[in-house]
């Protein structure tokens, strides 16, 4: 255990995964898939944190939530098939049962941002631990400056929540651009890259606050890019991803420097990483 | 100041430079539109002219053949066109298709390759931005040729 970890708490009966049923599957595109939990009782979380999802007999997986923090009758989880374990998870069906732990680790600073500018910028599957704090910033707009979302996936049919995208791009208070890195000629949206955009989006760098959630090589670009529109560290703010074992610190498998990632993230202030986030080795 | 000169030194790349370029430069230079759908060049045709994007947006396009149309950029108001026209051969190696409505100026390749041989601070001031406009691009490709959204590799 690393040096200022020793103290915390472990929560009781951590180890134990509520059996939840599926009460809704929907097929974003060919291997994602998101899911519908339905609770036992309310569901309370903070945009920005994950769940431990328990595929009976096969193994446990950390999946961001990516539902409504204000909807507490369901819980959300947009899936990846990439192993055994979420494979078999993105493959379920509605009334299918999985084990449940969490909600655990930190969070997006939704409300620390009001008065702010917000960009929010997501990467391939990084939209979902982001939709949390859209849905959070967009249920109190009123309270936050620009608003800006960026979104980059690797095709037109790669897009996670399209018709979402599509009806928030529609609203007059919420830049929203998406590219893709390649596409078809029947595509009229933008291709290229995140970081290309950034160039060219309305914020003022002295008053706002950046998400960001992708591919850990699309958010180090993604950060140069902010940092020279003149972004400091303390401004933005990233998810990160290590392989996620017991959630609660004491396995050390995502150990990410000085911080385990699974208690002090994922989501982390940049200055607070800054220094181990170049690493190759870590 | 005569109107093109003021595009030319109002447009985002451009920012800063000189009057005296900016009169060099758009002494070269004329206004042109594309309309929807139309090319504005062709892979492997001359590299006559390069552009300025004023207004639209511009589908840079790969063709292979027996497979569907590539986009592998789209290009946009402040953005140029490319750096084909600077350097032998002197041809496009994509297509670039207007994708709406698209006002560009278009500057003479011969013309201004001549001035850049007759005053090299000219020269040196236009190479500066290509460079750091191609570099960029350089940048973004790297990125998309990674495919850094596609499944991990083990």
């Amino acid at each position: 255990m690393t040096p200022g970890h020793e103290a915390r708490e472990v929560p009781a009966g951590w180890w134990v995964p509520q059996p939840l049923r599926v009460s809704r599957v929907r097929r974003e595109t060919a291997d994602v898939a998101t899911l519908d939990l339905a609770p036992v009782s309310p569901f309370a979380f903070a945009a920005g944190q994950f769940n431990m999802l328990y595929v009976f007999g096969l193994g446990e997986v950390a999946i961001s939530i990516s539902g409504d923090p204000a909807k507490k009758d369901r819980i959300v989880h947009t899936v990846r098939a990439l192993g055994a374990v979420s494979g078999a998870l993105a493959r379920l069906r509605r009334d299918a049962v999985v084990g449940v732990r969490g909600p655990y680790g930190s969070c997006w600073p939704v409300a620390e941002a009001e008065g702010s500018d917000v960009v929010l910028i997501a990467g391939g599957l990084g939209l979902a631990p982001l939709r949390p704090a859209i849905y959070g910033v967009l249920a109190r707009r009123q309270s936050y400056g620009r608003v800006v979302l960026l979104y980059g996936a690797r095709g037109p049919s790669d897009i996670l929540y399209r018709r979402e995208l599509e009806t928030w791009r529609r609203r007059l208070d919420v830049d929203i651009e998406v590219t893709v890195d390649h596409a078809g000629a029947d595509w009229h949206g933008n291709v290229g890259v995140v970081p290309g955009l950034i160039p060219r989006i309305p914020f003022d760098p002295h008053h706002a606050v950046a998400l960001i959630c992708g591919p850990e090589i699309m958010m180090r670009f993604t950060i140069a890019a902010l940092r020279d529109r003149g972004l400091a560290s303390e401004q933005i703010y990233l998810s990160m991803e290590r392989n996620m074992k017991c959630a609660v610190g004491l396995c050390g498998r995502c150990q990410f420097g000085p911080a385990f990632v699974c208690l002090d993230g994922p989501v982390f202030r940049f200055d607070r990483i800054a220094p181990v986030f170049g690493i190759r080795e870590i | 100041m005569e109107g093109l000169e003021r595009i030319v030194l109002g447009h985002p790349f451009f920012a800063g430079l000189g009057p005296e370029f900016g009169a060099a430069i758009s002494g070269c230079a004329r206004n042109l539109r594309f309309a929807a759908g139309e090319y504005l060049f062709r892979e492997d045709e001359p590299a006559n002219e390069f552009y300025l994007i004023r207004h639209g947006t511009v589908a840079l396009e790969l063709h292979a053949p027996g497979q569907p149309v590539i986009v592998i950029a789209t290009l946009r108001e402040g953005d140029i066109l490319d750096a084909a026209w600077l350097v032998p051969p002197y041809r496009w190696t994509f297509d670039a298709r207007a994708a709406e409505l698209v006002r560009v100026l278009g500057v003479n390749a011969r013309c201004l390759r001549d001035k850049c041989e007759a005053d090299h601070d000219l020269g040196y001031e236009l190479m500066k931005r290509f460079v750091g406009a191609m570099g960029e691009r350089l940048r973004a490709t790297r990125l998309q040729v990674l495919d850094v959204y596609g499944t991990p590799r083990s």
